[in-house]
């Protein structure tokens, strides 16, 4: 008599979509049951205030864009507990930020001044220039080209004995990405000490997240490198903030890299030269409005009397004072010109090159 | 001086590269306990250990950005690329990303790095493992292109882009690997980019060509001395940066100038070879410039690769119809 064997089925199937985010706030400000903050009471007034200013300079950035007075740029909007839950999980002094194009106020914690930023989407080279000492690659526009060399960066950090995590950016976009799949393969096998933070905002330009990928949540790549992966509500400051602090404790101490996704939503435009009206359905864009993460932080903060009109109005002022300070600062730069096109090119001009620019400083003059 | 062939050579000059500073490392596919499938890093792993000589997941991008991520860190990595007609997969890295990191970063990030390439026909490879893309990378400002011909120069211009800050393109001839011995100075002897070769005098006509086509037009130099035409053999050995300098000097020399190459002919290096002496030394011209190349057709399966590959013969026939024009 033969026995029968049961049929053969796939042993990895397709996931069930059960997982849920890891939440600490909630929409209207409280703690969920029995949640700690990870961040205390004065961390956690300066994280807000990092959001405020990432915001205040998404609104004056459009409107100055509007004027012919910027280039074009991408908002955070509505991401900015996601960049920053993620930036404070860092010591600026010891490790990295490897950013793609819209994490500004994750530079800005690094240390990068805002002028830097400013200059570059301005179209000015000089933009790139991070000083000494800030611990960040310059922006990335090849979307999943950052992956491969922050993994590269932390393995090298690694292997010279210093103590630093690696923390890069991408979104779900650029998770389509074969880099995507060539980093996050590269760091388990190294066991690289780099955090990817994947900021799934539900929209690469006009294509939707469903587009992307037929798996529910993109954390749940991470086993099939051999590395964790988690899932957090990317608009709850806390919640980033302790799951990237989780993942970044996992690196330091050895143990390797992580893959993070936090759902979050873009609110609005891709970039100024962009109109989300023309794909971005209006009520999926209200659903997520009363989820807004700086919203839920200033929500937060007020219940426990760590933020009052007061304070608001000076913290605003104050940021209001700094974004003036570099606009004016930006705006009195002189224009870049020929030496600019060959300056940094490389270590020495060669002969050829040399002549080129000879060529053109002569034809730009006789012009 | 010692004899050696381009991969024995190439061999040694990482082995001391790697013992002369601590922050080389070499990475690629198989360059660990195989040494590579050419053996180019044999003997290395055991004498550096696993930290330094690394065995790669089979990715060029990641091979190349993590290259990029090491250069930042401070380290020098020299990657292997196994075939550079896989340099596709990481073409992205390379041209967008390691060849602009200097400059885009406005001098913070020069990127050390050497990419190590095998290319050229003649050996009966597989599909995609012949391909002379060497002028793709041109127009990835910020990257050099080298080309090197002899087991000399191969240490020599391996030690400059070893210790170079910026990133370096290192095509090796992999027909000549064992094929082409010569004598390599045993002494550090680094020579600098942008400085042309004359691998041989003549006074009629001036070959112009890199990597393996320097012994093509070599051996084409000599049936040709049979019948009394003398031809000189200039060796770029570098392609970017380009000595314009050597290069219009030699061909104004003899007033005649055909150029060879393995890569297709249209758009390959040989057009800016042809445009060059054309800026610098039209006046000096007898004849019009000739090009012995592949034609634009994709590189053949191994048994019709001698009809695609320049071969003596054609090279013969390209110099006597210059000879004789004009």
């Amino acid at each position: 008599m033969s026995t029968t064997r049961p049929a053969f089925t796939p042993q990895f199937m397709r996931e069930d979509g059960d997982a849920a985010p890891w939440t600490v706030l909630r929409p209207d400000g409280q703690l969920e049951e029995g949640a700690r903050p990870t961040l205390d009471d004065a961390q956690l007034r300066e994280a807000c205030e990092l959001m405020l200013f990432s915001r205040a300079f998404d609104e004056k950035g459009f409107s100055l864009q509007r004027q012919g007075r910027f280039g074009t740029f991408s908002p955070v909007r509505g991401q900015e507990a996601s960049v920053v839950g993620a930036a404070v999980a860092l010591d600026p002094q010891r490790d990295w930020v490897v950013p793609q194009y819209r994490e500004l106020p994750a530079l800005l914690r690094q240390g990068l001044p805002l002028e830097q930023f400013m200059l570059t989407f301005l179209g000015d080279p000089r933009g790139g220039l991070a000083p000494e000492g800030v611990n960040v690659l310059p922006i990335q526009i090849g979307l999943a080209a950052q992956l491969p060399q922050a993994v590269g960066l932390a393995w090298g950090l690694a292997r010279q004995g210093r103590d630093a995590v690696v923390l890069v950016f991408c979104g779900d976009g650029a998770s389509s990405e074969g880099d995507f799949h060539e980093a996050c393969n590269l760091a388990g096998t190294l066991g690289a000490p780099v955090v990817f933070l994947l900021q799934n905002n539900g929209w690469a330009i006009s294509t939707p997240r469903s587009r992307q990928s037929a798996a529910v949540t993109l954390a749940a790549r991470a086993p099939g490198y051999g590395i964790p992966g988690s899932l957090v509500d990317g608009n709850d400051l806390l919640a980033v903030h302790e799951v990237v602090s989780d993942a970044v404790g996992r690196a330091r101490a050895g143990d390797g890299p992580s893959l993070v996704e936090t759902l979050t939503y873009r609110l609005g435009d891709h970039n100024t030269a962009d109109d989300a009206r023309r794909y971005q359905p209006a009520d999926e864009l209200e659903s997520w409005a009363p989820r807004d993460p700086i919203a839920r932080v200033l929500a937060h903060l007020r219940s426990r009397d760590l933020w009052d009109d007061e304070h608001d109005a000076a913290v605003r002022a104050r940021i209001g004072r700094r974004i003036d300070e570099a606009v004016r600062t930006v705006e009195g730069v002189e224009p870049p010109g020929v030496d600019h096109l060959f300056a940094h090119v490389g270590e020495e001009l060669s002969p050829r090159l040399a002549r080129q620019r000879a060529d053109l400083i002569a034809s730009v003059e006789t012009r | 001086m010692s004899t050696l062939n381009m991969l024995q050579a190439i061999n040694a000059t990482l082995r001391a590269e790697l013992a002369r500073d601590e922050r080389v490392m070499v990475l690629g596919q198989d360059v660990g306990r195989l040494g590579g499938v050419f053996r180019a890093t044999d003997g290395l792993l055991d004498e550096f250990g696993a930290d330094r000589v690394v065995d790669m997941p089979l990715a060029e991008a990641a091979i190349v950005g993590a290259s990029i991520g090491l250069a930042a860190s401070g380290l020098v990595p020299v990657a292997e690329l196994q075939f550079l007609g896989f340099s596709h997969q990481a073409f992205h890295q390379i041209g967008a990303q390691l060849a602009r990191m200097r400059y885009r970063s406005q001098g913070r990030f020069p990127m050390p790095v050497v990419l190590r390439a095998p290319f050229g026909g003649g050996v009966r490879t597989p599909e995609l493992h012949s391909e002379a893309l060497e002028a793709q990378f041109v127009q990835s400002p910020g990257l050099a292109v080298v080309t090197p011909a002899t087991p000399a120069d191969a240490k020599g211009l391996l030690q400059t882009a070893v210790r170079s800050s910026d990133p370096v393109l290192f095509c090796e001839p992999l027909r000549g690997y064992r094929l082409v011995t010569g004598e390599v100075p045993d002494e550090d002897c680094p020579i600098p980019f942008g400085r042309s070769r004359v691998a041989r005098e003549g006074d009629d006509v001036t070959i112009v060509a890199w990597s393996a086509a320097v012994q093509v037009a070599e051996k084409a130099a000599d049936v040709l001395a049979e019948e009394g035409i003398s031809v000189m053999v200039l060796d770029l050995r570098t392609l970017v940066p380009l000595d314009e300098t050597g290069l219009i000097e030699a061909v104004a020399a003899t007033g005649r100038c055909v150029v060879v190459h393995e890569a297709p002919l249209s758009a390959g290096f040989g057009a800016e070879v042809v445009a060059t002496v054309n800026d610098g030394a039209f006046w000096s011209l007898e004849a019009p410039v000739a090009r012995v190349a592949a034609p634009d057709t994709p590189y053949p399966p191994g048994r019709i690769e001698d009809l695609f590959v320049p071969t003596v013969a054609r090279v013969v026939a390209a110099v006597r119809a210059t000879v004789k024009a004009g």
